[in-house]
């Protein structure tokens, strides 16, 4: 928040607990297709970490991590996989996301389907992450707040 | 197939909706709140949804409670009671 006076117990702990968040989250991503969960809920653990960061450590030195400008571009990025992939099995004859039109070479039926996937829940967890990180820093900036 | 784990899980649901209902500190009643969402993911797991449990524990306890907390930061108490 704007108080000046941080907690150093919270910033080592945040610092320290962030990156196994994100290990755990990239695993929730890309194990998304054999158990529980997926790519939304990577990318919102992907934000809650970012938020964490965002809380303890301040806005400018957990902006290293991710910057308040790369909210919107990355959640289009993440848009943009999702659709691109849909897109691209229809124009090669398929309908929309059958995966099993993608032109990736050497790979079996349902190889495919598992990259498939695979690449939608990528650009899911893209979007859901920059999208609300977006939000916060919105709300954070609408009130003048650092 | 867990009745009693369910009942009891339901009673514990009931009773923090009830006190972040009835908490006058919102900051407590943000932190209550996340409370009732882990707990209703625990429903959900008992009753075998695991996914709608592992998206309601990371949205309801992880980005809504930091998104109450951060909004709260930034109100004011007009009355004092």
């Amino acid at each position: 928040m704007t108080s000046s006076s941080r907690n150093p117990i919270l910033i080592t702990a945040s610092r320290l607990l962030a990156p196994f968040i994100q290990l755990f989250a990239l695993y929730v991503i890309f194990h998304g297709h054999f158990g529980p969960g997926g790519g939304f809920q990577g990318g919102a653990m992907l934000a809650a970490s970012i938020l964490m960061l965002r809380l303890s450590v301040g806005a400018e030195r957990s902006e290293l991590k991710f910057r308040k400008s790369w909210g919107t571009p990355v959640g289009a990025l993440g848009a943009l996989i999702f659709a691109g992939t849909g897109l691209l099995t229809l124009l090669l004859g398929g309908r929309f996301l059958e995966y099993h039109f993608l032109p990736l070479p050497d790979l079996s039926r349902a190889e495919l389907h598992s990259a498939g996937i695979l690449l939608i829940e990528v650009g899911v967890s893209l979007a859901v992450m920059a999208v609300l990180v977006a939000i916060y820093d919105d709300i954070m900036e609408g009130s003048g707040g650092g | 197939m867990y009745l009693g784990l369910e009942a009891a899980l339901g009673l514990l649901l009931l009773a923090s909706a009830l006190i972040a209902l009835r908490l006058k500190n919102l900051l407590a009643a943000a932190v209550t709140l996340s409370v009732f969402s882990f707990i209703s993911a625990l429903i959900y797991l008992v009753m075998g949804a695991v996914d709608v449990a592992f998206t309601e524990a990371v949205v309801g306890a992880g980005i809504t409670g930091v998104l109450f907390i951060v909004v709260l930061f930034h109100t004011s108490r007009r009355s004092i009671d």
